[in-house]
């Protein structure tokens, strides 16, 4: 095989990637930063940086657990940005809890019962939003990504007893918020 | 296997796992609607103002500054100014009086000789007053000598 043969694999390979796993990064950030435009950028530039870093794939993890690890690296880079430069007012752009808690799927659905969903949701996401960045990271790849522990660790460079550590306390937070205890 | 079966052994309360769910399916819903929204220019709107505050408040502080240092520059021109003046204005009484001095000297000079010549005129006067006092004090008995004296011309 000629190298510029095995270049055009490589760059059929990553396109397919980017088609693949692109919205769940995606929603990844999302869900993080509740922030369009914000996500949107980062999401950009995850793929900027896999793409320029394709060639040293080493195919250790999956590739999402690797665009993951990017992600993840790219959003604690922004907050550090955003703590230096204190005139961006970034966080303007999130939306609230409520906001983000109206998104509801149409499912066949009582009113009642879409009621009672978006007060959970609603209650999850201040949950979610009293949690460390790392628990928060942690709890959204396992319960929303549905990504597996040993995943997790890779993606966040923790032990997988760290991991668990972290989701026992992001789990009895959300507890405690949908018992009204907080 | 439902995403409920899955973490059943890690979630055992059903309103926790039930809440989880509808979260999960909340930003789904969520990610997928602004995934697939149309683009709007709104942000670059938004980024023009930011972009044109930013420059107008560079252009103050760069003003403000380039300001402060004419400013400065002038101060300390007007200083330096004022002290050589001043330096100027001293220097030039000193000249002056230096220059006064030796005129006094030659004003004493020239006025010399009009001096030596009055304090000899001065002298003159004293001495004819004092041959013609001495003259009238000669006694009457002395008056025929004189009158002799006079007559032998040897006055």
């Amino acid at each position: 095989m000629t190298a510029e043969a095995a270049e055009e694999i490589a760059a059929q390979d990553f396109a397919s990637i980017v088609e693949s796993h692109r919205p769940q990064i995606f929603r990844f950030l999302l869900a993080s930063l509740r922030d369009v435009d914000l996500a949107e950028t980062l999401t950009q530039e995850c793929f900027l940086k896999a793409h320029r870093n394709w060639n040293r794939f080493r195919g250790d993890s999956s590739a999402m657990t690797w665009l993951m690890r990017i992600a993840i690296n790219l959003q604690k880079d922004h907050w550090r940005n955003r703590r230096l430069q204190f005139w961006r007012h970034t966080q303007a752009n999130a939306i609230g809890v409520d906001e983000a808690s109206e998104w509801l799927p149409n499912g066949e659905r009582s009113a009642e019962q879409q009621i009672l969903a978006r007060e959970q949701v609603a209650q999850v996401w201040k949950a979610v939003e009293g949690l460390s960045a790392r628990q928060r990271t942690v709890f959204l790849l396992r319960y929303v990504e549905d990504r597996e522990l040993s995943e997790i660790a890779k993606a966040t460079g923790l032990s997988e007893g760290t991991v668990k550590a972290h989701l026992s306390r992001a789990l009895a937070r959300v507890r405690a918020e949908l018992r009204g205890t907080r | 296997m439902s995403w409920r079966d899955k973490l059943a052994g890690e979630i055992d309360d059903p309103k926790v796992a039930g809440a989880l769910e509808n979260f999960k399916a909340s930003v789904d819903a969520w990610s997928e609607a602004a995934y697939s929204r149309p683009r709007t220019v709104v942000k670059a709107a938004r980024h023009n103002w930011r972009f044109i505050a930013t420059w107008a408040l560079g252009c103050v502080l760069t003003a403000g500054s380039l300001a402060g240092g004419l400013y400065e520059r002038h101060q300390r021109q007007e200083l330096t100014r004022m002290t050589a003046m001043k330096a100027a204005e001293e220097k030039s009484v000193l000249e002056r009086k230096a220059a006064e001095q030796p005129v006094a000297a030659t004003i004493v000079t020239k006025r010399q000789p009009t001096a030596v010549k009055s304090a000899a005129n001065e002298n003159e006067d004293l001495l004819a007053t004092v041959d013609s006092d001495v003259s009238r004090q000669v006694p009457a008995a002395m008056e025929p000598l004189a009158q002799m004296m006079v007559d032998n011309g040897t006055n």
